[in-house]
């Protein structure tokens, strides 16, 4: 019991990996091969199938959202319903911080992602699950910020 | 809201990622071993960099890195930015070190030390980001370091999003060092969190995550929590959708919430104040009930958030195994089982099969038996198909088990390549439970072998002919059917096997016309030659058998062996036992022909190997516990008696014919078959005993390790997540190579071992031993060796600790199978030698020598040997006298001192 997500990786339909959040400790290697193992596996399923699958000791949960496919790892015990809801709350914390958010928000952006995923989930736990206060508190970071200006009279390159 | 530009406006980043994009894997290495060169200088150079270049560079190493190349130099300036009072700095310096994880002991200060006075600054944000990196990492070191601080500000009076982050920080370092994190004045405050009314729902979330996670290693000290949690519940179920604002998701009151509070709760048994067990009943009623409402909303999220809660109820209801609920639970699962959404489906189809395992919920569930093979049949999906598969077998009793396996059988014939093994293996299982009349479980399993020969393992094999060796009703008809197996054209080598096993133990109960000897050992050796080595070598026994069982066949099959393919073939194990079994049909009288081919005695009872295998293949948990009970009730009812145990383990070295034939085969050293290294053609037989060999080793080892006196190798221990085998050599020394392997797909962290010597064995031994890799991934296997030199005799056995964390902290200690005889040294000398130093002193295999032509007597063993340690030598010397008809035997052991005779003597009896 206690089930919580081991990782989430974010990877387009041409398989290419856009963000990889690891909840546990594993070896690089180990992370490649998860990687390979999922893409393999959930970019094959044909379309209109059910969204959990069985790997190893694990229950994989993903969800395609138009060119991205959001998947995930979970113990034994977790609620996979649940987790679909996880991924989809993610969707929409990412929709309201970029605005109709596409993959190519999240290639240029992608310490954003990261930072988003962070206010929401820790340790594979969900975090907050007021989609406000997540909102609240990344407009927040993003007060602290300096200005544009201050950034483009440095160097860029 | 914002637009992409948004950014902090880090230009050059975004102008090094288009740069990358679109580009040939050959031109992206080349662009960016470019930048990394660029960078490197940047860093290196003599100008010192302000904070925002340095955020773009280490920006853009992390992107780097996230392509999948390997980065080894920015961690100092990241560890720079932590210290910054920029926010964006601070935050890409932690986004930098969270990602990559350095292990350098000078960078982990100064981590550690930028993250304390963020914890320290009261400015929240940094607080948050200084949590948010502990839990990332969430190193041993990370948990020394923090394990105290956090729990302060987790009760203190700070921001509820400090508190959220403080509650699952800390459980992420309990679930990496459990033993650091130490609640004991806290627990009161931290079940309280519960409590209060005011509490903003976000807080509340993340404390249950903790709480659950810490209750179920201390339920006592948390006890306190249920009823708190069944009030927090039951104000959530009754509340309207949208009187909890923001914390409603898609129109359910906190979804998420409830789901931990149920999971909560399935951490304690059902709550013993009436009044609080008679709220939480009506909880799950209305929720029940709920789930009969029409949708508030047509969306997906909805009806997700809304089931999720219904799923983790029923999780909750199958928990406490209260009937009512129960069939409350069975009906509304049904109704899943037959929804358009194929989501739900597969999770109807999951829970039914732990529902199935309840006495009160099983017939309710075998009601839905025929839409669950319409699924199994129908679902588009294999994964639905696999669920379907599982509850059936999960819903198969005595009533229904026919209708099952005959469904499961006829699916298996189209079923996915991905699953056929699994099925194979429940089939075989089911039909061995469940079988009334064993002519119908025979049919069954080659019916199985027919449909999906390369699926069917060893252990399902060899289970057939187990259960066919104790059942002398069935034995007739097997042999009868595997004949007419036989008969097709093209039949899977596996039937071959059964097929000639099964001729070979019980081919006369047939033997009449049109099933002459001669025909069927024509049968089966018109199948030898498409045969692996394996199954020729098991023919070879067969043959040898037939001999025995019809002499006249005796001629023929001499021939067979004595042909060049069979005496002189490339193979060692081929040619062996084709030379043996030759020489033994010629010299041996029909008398000891028919003693050393006696017909197979009963196998001792076990647990079937094919759940073992199906267990190990589902993962614990998979198997439901009065199954094993099941399973284990029945396998006695057919296996019969276990007496003849060790007899039926030295037939079985026999017919996998050891290289010493004569001394295996009248069974005088019994122990063999569990030392047989289980190689390829040799073990078909010895390895039916697989589930007997490394289980009983193990639970005796731990006690006195007398097992390992006479062997070298083998398992010392092994449990669900580690094996250790061990193999040791004596040269001078005597050097043990441990083999740690990790049987979980998880990493084992922290993985240390230490050898002791306690007590008087200090001055007796000398232990030198490497330190292991602190990491074993999952599936790995690591090795040790340890140098141990004998200083002085000795009785007690080393000690060998190993700590590491898997899942949770591990700490075992097993004794070292280290005997005084491991450090014999053989030696050689003649019978007039042997006696005079017989009777100058006061007692084989164990290292020493044994002696042919010594002892006048022949059926007597003698044996000498000098037992090497740094301060003298021991000279040894050992007879055994065995009387064979008195089932007794006579050990005497002399040695130039006594404690050591006294010891060797402990050792030895412990033998026979």
């Amino acid at each position: 019991m206690g089930g919580k997500m081991r990782f989430l990786l974010l990877f387009s339909r041409q398989g290419k990996l856009r963000l990889q959040k690891w909840f546990t400790p594993l070896t690089d290697r180990e992370k490649k091969k998860v990687i390979r193992d999922m893409m393999m596996m959930v970019l094959a399923r044909p379309p209109r199938t059910c969204n959990f699958l069985q790997w190893r000791d694990l229950k994989i949960v993903y969800k395609r959202y138009a060119s991205l496919y959001f998947c995930t790892g979970l113990e034994d015990q977790d609620n996979e319903l649940l987790t679909l809801e996880v991924l989809h709350r993610y969707v929409e914390l990412l929709d309201k911080y970029f605005g109709n958010v596409c993959e190519l928000d999240i290639i240029f952006n992608f310490e954003k992602a990261y930072f988003i995923l962070d206010e929401f989930l820790m340790g594979g736990e969900i975090l907050e699950t007021s989609r406000m206060a997540v909102a609240g508190s990344l407009e927040e970071a993003d007060t602290l910020q300096e200005t544009m200006e201050e950034y483009m009279s440095r160097p860029a390159y | 809201m914002p637009a992409v530009s948004k950014g902090d406006g880090m230009r050059g980043l975004a102008v090094f990622i288009s740069d990358i994009r679109n580009k040939s894997k050959e031109a992206e290495i080349k662009r960016i071993n470019k930048e990394l060169a660029n960078i490197r200088s940047k860093f290196k150079g003599d100008k010192a960099l302000d904070g925002y270049s340095k955020k773009k560079y280490v920006c853009k190493l992390l992107f780097i890195f996230l392509l999948g190349h390997d980065i080894d130099f920015g961690h100092m300036e990241a560890v720079n930015l932590l210290s910054s009072n920029k926010y964006t700095e601070k935050q890409i310096g932690y986004l930098f070190i969270s990602v990559l994880v350095n292990s350098n002991s000078e960078l982990i200060r100064l981590i550690n030390n930028a993250i304390k006075n963020d914890l320290s600054s009261r400015n929240p944000t940094f607080m948050c980001l200084a949590l948010h990196c502990i839990a990332n990492v969430g190193s041993r070191e990370m948990a020394e370091a923090f394990a105290s601080e956090i729990p302060r500000i987790l009760v203190a009076d700070t921001m509820d999003s400090v508190k959220q982050s403080a509650a699952l920080c800390l459980l992420r370092l309990y679930k990496t060092s459990p033993d650091l994190v130490l609640m004991g004045e806290w627990t009161s405050r931290v079940v309280h969190l519960l409590n209060d009314q005011h509490m903003f729902q976000g807080v509340v979330t993340a404390a249950i995550s903790l709480i659950t996670c810490l209750s179920q290693k201390n339920p006592d000290e948390f006890k306190t929590c249920v009823s708190l949690a069944v009030s927090r519940l039951s104000r959530i179920v009754s509340s309207a959708s949208t009187d909890l604002q923001d914390y409603t998701y898609y129109f359910v009151p906190a979804p998420w919430l409830s789901c931990k509070l149920l999971r909560l709760l399935q951490c304690y048994p059902p709550p013993e104040d009436g009044a609080v067990k008679g709220r939480l009943v009506e909880c799950l009623e209305t929720i029940l009930n709920k789930a009969q409402e029409p949708p508030k909303s047509k969306k997906v999220q909805h009806s997700n958030a809304k089931n999720a809660i219904l799923f983790e109820a029923i999780s909750l209801i199958i928990h406490y195994d209260e009937p009512n609920l129960l069939v409350r639970a069975c009906n509304q699962l049904g109704q899943f089982l037959q929804h358009r959404e194929t989501n739900l489906r597969y999770l109807a189809l999951e829970s039914m099969c732990t529902l199935a395992s309840s006495e009160f919920s099983h017939e309710a569930v075998k009601t839905h038996i025929e839409t669950v093979i319409n699924a199994l049949k129908t679902e588009r999906d294999v994964s639905v198909r696999q669920r379907a598969a599982d509850l059936l077998y999960a819903m198969c009793d005595r009533s229904n088990a026919k209708q099952i396996v005959a469904e499961m059988l006829s699916y298996l014939e189209t079923a996915d390549y991905s699953i056929r093994e699994e099925m194979v293996l429940k089939v075989a299982i089911l039909a061995e439970k469940y079988a009334v009349d064993y002519s119908w479980y025979v049919d069954t399993i080659l019916n199985l072998i027919r449909i999906a020969g390369d699926y069917v393992s060893e252990e399902v094999w060899y289970r057939v002919i187990q259960i066919v060796i104790n059942r002398d009703d069935v034995q007739g008809y097997a042999a009868k059917t595997v004949f007419e197996a036989l008969q097709a054209p093209a039949c899977h080598e596996n039937m071959v096997k059964v097929g000639g096993y099964i001729l070979g133990e019980f081919g006369n109960l047939i033997a009449g016309d049109p099933r002459s000897p001669l025909v069927q050992f024509n049968l089966l050796h018109s199948k030898f030659h498409l045969c692996s080595v394996p199954t020729r070598a098991l023919l070879l026994s067969a043959y040898i058998k037939f001999i025995n069982l019809f002499p006249e066949t005796k001629v023929t099959i001499q021939e067979v062996l004595r042909c060049d393919s069979q005496i002189r073939n490339s193979d060692v194990e081929l040619q062996q036992r084709a030379v043996e079994y030759l020489k033994l049909s010629s010299i041996a009288s029909t008398d000891v022909l028919a003693t050393v081919l006696e017909e197979m005695p009963p196998f001792p009872e076990r647990e079937s190997s094919i759940l073992a295998k199906l267990k190990k293949k589902k993962g614990p948990g998979a198997v439901s516990v009065t199954e094993l009970d099941d399973s284990k009730r029945e396998g006695g009812e057919l296996n019969g008696g276990g007496e003849r145990a060790a007899d039926t383990a030295a037939m079985a070295a026999s017919n996998a014919s050891t290289p010493s034939p004569s001394a295996d085969l009248l069974g005088i050293r019994s122990s063999a078959p569990m030392g047989a290294a289980p190689a390829a053609a040799g073990s078909l037989l010895v390895d039916v005993f697989s589930e007997a060999g490394p289980a009983a080793p193990a639970a005796a080892v731990n006690n006195d390790g007398f097992l390992f006196v006479c062997k070298n190798n083998g398992v010392l221990f092994e449990n669900q997540l580690l094996q250790i085998g061990i193999k040791s050599e004596y040269r001078q020394n005597l050097r043990m190579y441990l083999f740690y392997g990790n049987k979980t797909s998880v990493q084992f962290a922290s993985f240390s071992t230490t050898v002791s010597c306690p007590g008087e064995l200090t001055p007796q031994l000398n232990v030198q031993s490497k330190p292991v890799e602190p990491l074993v991934e999952g599936g790995a296997q690591i090795q040790q060796v340890l140098n141990i030199e004998c200083l002085s005799d000795f009785s007690d056995a080393p000690l060998l600790n190993i700590k590491f964390y898997g899942g949770a902290l591990q700490n075992l200690t097993l004794k070292l199978p280290v005997t005084i005889n491991k450090f014999f040294q053989p030696t050689e000398m003649t019978s007039q030698d042997f006696f005079q130093r017989w009777k100058q002193l006061s007692l084989l295999g164990l290292g020493s020598a044994l002696l042919d032509n010594v002892d006048p007597n022949p059926e007597n063993y003698v044996c000498a040997g000098v037992i090497q340690t740094k301060g003298q030598q021991v000279g040894c010397l050992l007879r055994l006298e065995p009387n064979a008809q008195a089932q007794m035997y006579r050990l005497t052991l002399r040695c130039s001192k006594e404690s050591v005779s006294k010891r060797l003597c402990e050792l030895l009896s412990q033998q026979f």
